[in-house]
């Protein structure tokens, strides 16, 4: 019963943050800065998790592609298809549930607890729509970017490895690059990538916004957020996948 | 002027308001005192809204806050301003940021017009060249002041402090009760201040609303407090003997009379007179 009352009121939370800003300005300051808090605060992260990921997919894939009779340039594509398909979107995110995830969730949870949500709220401003809004509109600009991001560094780092193990040279990779690509894959990934950059970010934002109690609570619920929010993204991964591939 | 008709909140249940009627002015200090959780914070958030009551009518200059749609509360909302029990400043944000917020927000002055009226506010608060600080880098009395100056920086017509100095030495306190009138006074606002500090109540009490475990159990001024007769107003305000003594003192300086029978000797204890 406790799970429809909820889910009640993250809808109202999402419903609430549409509304005329009080000053366009401030509320595009406040995006520019989510924007950059989230983008380029865990452009690092991502940048090092996607180039390795891309360079133990070729180790493991040369290493199950035992038979000669199979070409090497076939490794190239099959690195090309996971990482695009399954660890850019899907990992790079799961990383970013925690990272952005749990920024967000105690961000927002320190000012309600601290009662700076209410000080905006006695100003006359709607909270939900300047302090959440921008933060899932950050996320669903700049995480899908960074997707793109990880998708490029996999494969990159997935060429350099399989040349530097002799697996397979350089040009027969990027032949392989080449062979059968489907841009659907890419499209595929891409609506992963909103979907996950909304979970990761509207969902941290709920458990803070209303958290009650405090620097405990806001741990807690922080917490609480990454893995609901990884739970959910798994989910939707599966629901995505039998839908459209 | 706020009217409070009846006010009632519960919370799961449990009744916390139990019926509040009240009649604040503007341009005079109007306290909401009672006990620790007698409910003196749930009902100042139901007079700005962040609660709202079960039952009840708050009225600002004649108008019925709670029955008003978002829109109309929004309009009420900017003639309020609020200093909250925990200071609430923006931690992200520099003093200066914090008091110019509302003016970002809500004006379209210049830039150097929104610093100078950040400048007079807190030089108002007794607060220069603290600009580039930090929230974190303030003490408590200087975070209050600073939550005050953010609260005045529209000139509302509403002021609310919620315990504008639980935490506070003395004299700090003495000098934001002395700043809390002064602005007041000034710009003629309706003041709300929740307190348990006597020294408020007896300073700055024009108006006192004498709360007991979510009734309203007394109101009436500071000169009028201490000829209350009311038990239960009169353990919690001269709880002390210290306090007892001061209100004799008090009634003695206004009547030269002094109540229960007690003599002055007695209440300074005879070896303390001075000799001869
Ligand atoms: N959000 C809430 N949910 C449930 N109960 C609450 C809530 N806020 C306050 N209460 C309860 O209401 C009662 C009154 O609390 P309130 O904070 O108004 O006390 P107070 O008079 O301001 O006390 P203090 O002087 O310590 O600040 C308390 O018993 C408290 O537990
Ligand atoms: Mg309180």
């Amino acid at each position: 019963m406790k799970i429809f009352g909820e889910i009640g009121r993250f809808i109202l939370m999402i419903k609430g943050m549409f509304s005329k800003p009080e000053n366009w300005k401030m509320y595009w300051k406040e995006l520019m800065h989510q924007c950059s808090e989230i983008g380029f605060g865990s452009l690092g992260i991502v940048a090092i998790i996607s180039f390795f990921i891309g360079a133990v997919s070729t180790i493991q894939t040369a290493y199950q592609l035992v038979t000669p009779l199979i070409p090497l340039s076939t490794i190239a594509q099959i690195v090309r298809d996971t990482v695009i398909l399954e660890f850019a979107p899907t990992l790079v995110c799961i990383v970013l549930a925690g990272v952005v995830g749990s920024k967000i969730a105690s961000e927002l949870g320190n000012m309600r607890v601290s009662e700076q949500i209410d000080a905006l709220e006695i100003m006359g401003i709607n909270t939900k729509a300047y302090l959440v809004m921008p933060k899932i509109v950050a996320s669903l600009i700049m995480i899908p970017l960074l997707v793109i991001l990880a998708m490029v560094l996999g494969i990159i780092g997935g060429r350099v490895a399989g040349s530097m193990a002799g697996i397979l040279p350089g040009t027969t990779f990027d032949k392989g690059l080449l062979q059968d690509f489907v841009p659907y894959n890419v499209f595929f990934a891409m609506a992963k990538a909103y979907t996950f950059s909304f979970i990761i970010s509207s969902i941290p934002a709920y458990f803070g916004y209303y958290v009650k109690g405090g620097a405990l609570e806001i741990g807690q619920s922080s917490t609480r957020a990454v893995v609901v929010s990884c739970i959910l993204l798994l989910f939707a991964d599966y629901v995505l996948s039998a839908l459209l591939l | 002027m706020i009217e409070l008709k009846n006010i009632r909140k519960s919370f799961d249940g449990r009744t916390v308001i139990d019926g509040a009627t009240a009649t604040m002015k503007a341009g005079q200090c109007n306290l909401i005192i009672g006990a620790s959780g007698s409910g003196k914070t749930v009902l100042m958030k139901c007079m700005v809204g962040l609660f709202e009551p079960d039952e009840g009518e708050i009225l600002y200059g004649g108008q019925d806050f709670t029955a008003m749609n978002n829109k109309e509360k929004t309009e009420i909302r900017k003639e309020i301003g609020m200093l909250f029990q925990g200071s609430a400043l923006f931690d992200s944000l520099t003093v200066e940021k914090n008091i110019m917020f509302p003016l970002n927000m809500f004006t379209e002055w210049s830039h150097q017009k929104k610093l100078e009226r950040v400048n007079e506010v807190l030089a108002r608060v007794n607060l220069k060249d603290t600009n580039k600080k930090f929230p974190a880098e303030l003490s408590g009395g200087m975070k209050k002041r600073v939550g005050i100056a953010r609260a005045i920086v529209l000139n509302p017509k509403y002021l609310f402090c919620d315990e504008p100095n639980s935490g506070l030495d003395p004299q700090t306190s003495l000098v934001i009760d002395k700043l809390i009138k002064e602005i007041t006074i000034e710009y003629n606002i309706t003041t709300v201040v929740n307190t348990h500090d006597m020294n408020s109540v007896m300073e700055i009490g024009d108006y006192i609303l004498y709360m007991h475990k979510g009734k309203k159990e007394w109101e009436g001024s500071n000169k009028q407090i201490i000829f209350s007769k009311n038990q239960l107003l009169n353990e919690f305000i001269f709880a002390s003997e210290f306090l007892r003594d001061a209100k004799e003192m008090r009634m003695l300086e206004e009547t030269g009379k002094i109540p229960n029978n007690r003599n002055i000797d007695e209440m300074i204890g005879p070896e303390n007179l001075p000799k001869g």
